[in-house]
């Protein structure tokens, strides 16, 4: 006779492990299933780690989790072929408690967020891929797993199996990604001594650094590229939406060597040793790409449910609250004994009512407007640079011929409506 | 029947890194696993319950952490673990490690009688396969090594039936219960474990056993104290040089080949003589 567990999670990523977590405190019997070797093993984001959403969860967890560096200073580079321009932000308050955020490896990270959800009295299972949904009379009621014996009950089933949500497309939740509702990033991990990355980067050993690359580094294609310090690695990587790859016949791996040899960015990452090449696909379709996020005995969160602000490169921290929120959602649906579609759909309302789909909402025609108007990063980043460069260099031009050469080269490359046009179109999106 | 496995956490030798200035093992490079041939060991266990009924434990020594190990054989199928774990253990050669360890079997003997030990060949990480039979030898009972095959359990007689791997051919021999065997890779394919011992395993809290359990225990010949080996050397094994290149035609290549063979005999000879 197959067990029956109060609540089965699907994936011990940021969003199944807060799920499992947050459900096991409250006592409810939790079985916590991952596909991979371990947790973590299979996950992949560039490497920042948001405070304030874990800490709900573990208060103070900086004291005790396998963390790289707290971020002090965030650089943003627009960068085209042979220059860059920079700005940034670089502040002592975030190198102390209770800090901003924290760069992280997620093999180890994961690992050990996983072993707090067991400690609470979550069972953890690994290697184990669950293929299919059990469903009863229209009612998610267990999982099946791809070993033998594999079924296994539940009230309730929490879908966190990642971007690709295949358990929550056999429910029909979900259509198969355009290619513009996806981004596929691939990033490498490079051993690299402290002191150079101190050194090269200008910090203190527990201080980090991040540095958001737009322009060149994709090409002038839609996306971006990063490179984050770890406490004795960097961790570099280029993400574009596949449609735009697609458009651009672009491979993602000789972007990423684009960007690594890239004479702004080889500098950084001399004498470094490549350590880890990870690959993954990021839902970055936003607000109009969530799909029916709960139904009868089942939810879905985190990346499964398309969590993720691609214009602030928010996504773990979504997927840690939307597990929380699931999470309160299911103890509250057990003390009502009601596990139907419109008792979970708490959920939904939770997550509306969050900063989750706020912020979703509020970008909802970025990725949109970025992607059918190319000019963004492939004209604008250029002409930046080309200003900044004409207006620095001392050539014996007074400076107010320098402005109006600067002005009268932007209108005339785009023309005076357009430029208008396109920052009022960009203003929108993002307001 | 009751079978003890006994098992090891050991890092993966595949991942391992040897640090080149002092050609030691960097363990911390490495993740910690059972040892692939006491997974067998477990899993042979398996296929003798399913035929004969009875329980199965599994013994390991190690740090605490090493209840990974017992919870990864449940997976496979054991219905119980032991592990004992002290500081009294802790720099054990394959003497006192063997010394310990039959002491735990002394003890889980009092709570079932054992009819049969399994062990793998060897660990991966020490490669001696000095263990099993140190054990085997302490207890007083027959170890059969290189097994490859648990053809035959009689449990009237009291008596089994094994093939043992040999530098050619293979052996058939008779013991008698109770015996330990040492296990070779090829002497079963692990299955997929089932749903239900995943979750077994995941919820399992092995037996702890220190030092302060046993009885009789003579404490000068556990750990370091009771370790005689002592570590002359570890280097870094040369590279084999490279075999000599047959090249040209295909015509050319086949008749060089043939040659070679025709002139060392004995290695065409030697394989007839296996057929």
């Amino acid at each position: 006779m197959p067990e029956k567990f109060d609540v089965i999670v699907v994936g011990a990523g940021p969003a199944g492990t807060s799920c499992a977590l947050v459900c096991a405190q409250k006592g409810l019997n939790v079985l916590l299933i991952e596909r991979g070797e371990y947790p973590g093993s299979k996950n992949v984001m560039g490497g920042v780690l948001y405070r304030k959403q874990m800490e709900e969860l573990i208060p103070e967890f900086w004291k005790e989790a396998p963390l790289e560096r707290p971020v002090i200073e965030q650089r943003f580079w627009m960068m085209d072929k042979e220059s860059v321009v920079q700005f940034g932000y670089k502040g002592l308050e975030w190198g102390v408690e209770p800090y901003n955020n924290f760069t992280v490896l997620r093999a180890q990270f994961d690992q050990w967020f996983a072993k707090k959800a067991v400690e609470a009295g979550a069972l953890l299972i690994n290697e184990t891929v669950v293929t299919e949904c059990i469903v009863e009379n229209g009612k998610v009621v267990g999982i099946r797993t791809d070993r033998p014996n594999g079924e296994v009950y539940a009230d309730v089933v929490v879908l966190a199996d990642g971007v690709n949500s295949l358990l929550s497309k056999q429910l029909g939740f979900h259509k198969e990604f355009r290619p513009d509702e996806v981004a596929l990033t691939v990033m490498e991990v490079i051993n690299l001594p402290k002191e150079k990355i101190n050194d090269r980067f200008n910090l203190e050993d527990n201080q980090g650094c991040t540095i958001e690359i737009f322009g060149d580094s994709t090409k002038g294609n839609l996306g971006t590229a990063f490179l984050y310090t770890n406490k004795d690695s960097l961790n570099i990587g280029v993400g574009t939406t596949l449609s735009s790859m697609i458009k651009a016949k672009l491979k993602p791996y000789d972007l990423l060597d684009y960007l690594k040899t890239h004479p702004m960015v080889k500098p950084m990452l001399a004498g470094g040793e490549s350590a880890e090449y990870l690959a993954h696909l990021i839902p970055e379709g936003g607000y109009r790409s969530v799909p029916k996020v709960a139904g009868n005995g089942v939810v879905v969160v985190g990346d499964a449910a398309q969590l993720v602000n691609a214009i602030h490169r928010e996504g773990s921290n979504m997927a840690m609250h939307s597990g929380l929120l699931a999470a309160e959602t299911v103890i509250e649906a057990k003390y009502r004994g009601d596990f139907s579609e419109s008792s979970l759909n708490l959920y939904r309302q939770k997550l509306y009512d969050s900063f989750i789909i706020k912020d979703l909402e509020k970008y909802k025609d970025a990725t949109h407007t970025f992607e059918n108007n190319p000019q963004y990063f492939k004209e604008y980043v250029p002409m930046m640079n080309k200003a900044m460069s004409k207006f620095f260099t001392v050539d014996g031009t007074p400076k107010r011929d320098k402005q109006k050469e600067i002005m009268k080269s932007v209108t005339s490359e785009r023309g005076t409506i357009k430029v208008i046009q396109d920052i009022y179109r960009a203003w929108k999106a993002v307001k | 029947m009751h079978i003890v496995v006994c098992v090891k956490q050991v890092p993966d030798t595949k991942i391992i890194k040897i640090n080149p200035k002092t050609n030691t093992l960097d363990r911390r490079s490495a993740p910690a696993i059972l040892n692939p041939y006491d997974a067998h060991a477990v899993q042979e266990a398996v296929s003798i319950r399913e035929k004969n009924g009875g329980t199965i434990s599994v013994l390991s020594m190690g740090p605490p952490q090493a209840t990974a190990v017992i919870k990864k054989s449940i997976e496979i199928g054991a219905d119980r673990g032991y592990l004992i774990t002290d500081r009294a253990f802790a720099g054990a050669d394959t003497l006192a490690t063997s010394y310990a360890l039959s002491k735990a079997l002394e003890k889980i003997n009092k709570e079932i009688p054992v009819d049969m030990v399994i062990c793998g060949k060897h660990a991966i990480d020490g490669d001696t396969g000095q263990v099993g039979p140190g054990i085997a030898r302490r207890m007083d009972i027959p170890p059969i090594t290189n097994v490859i095959e648990v053809s035959e359990v009689n449990l009237k007689e009291k008596t089994v039936l094994i093939k043992r791997k040999l530098s050619s051919g293979y052996e058939l021999i008779q013991a008698e219960l109770p015996c330990l065997l040492t296990v070779e890779k090829e002497i079963n394919q692990i299955e997929y474990s089932p749903m239900p011992n995943m979750i077994k395993a995941a919820r399992y809290e092995s037996v702890i056993w220190t030092v302060n359990d046993f009885e009789n225990v003579d404490r000068s010949q556990l750990g370091l104290k009771g370790s005689p080996t002592i570590v002359g050397k570890m280097f870094t094994p040369p590279r084999p040089e490279g075999g000599k290149k047959i090249e040209g035609t295909a015509d050319e290549q086949v008749k060089q080949l043939m040659d070679i063979l025709m002139e060392k005999k004995e290695v065409l000879t030697l394989q007839s003589s296996k057929q």
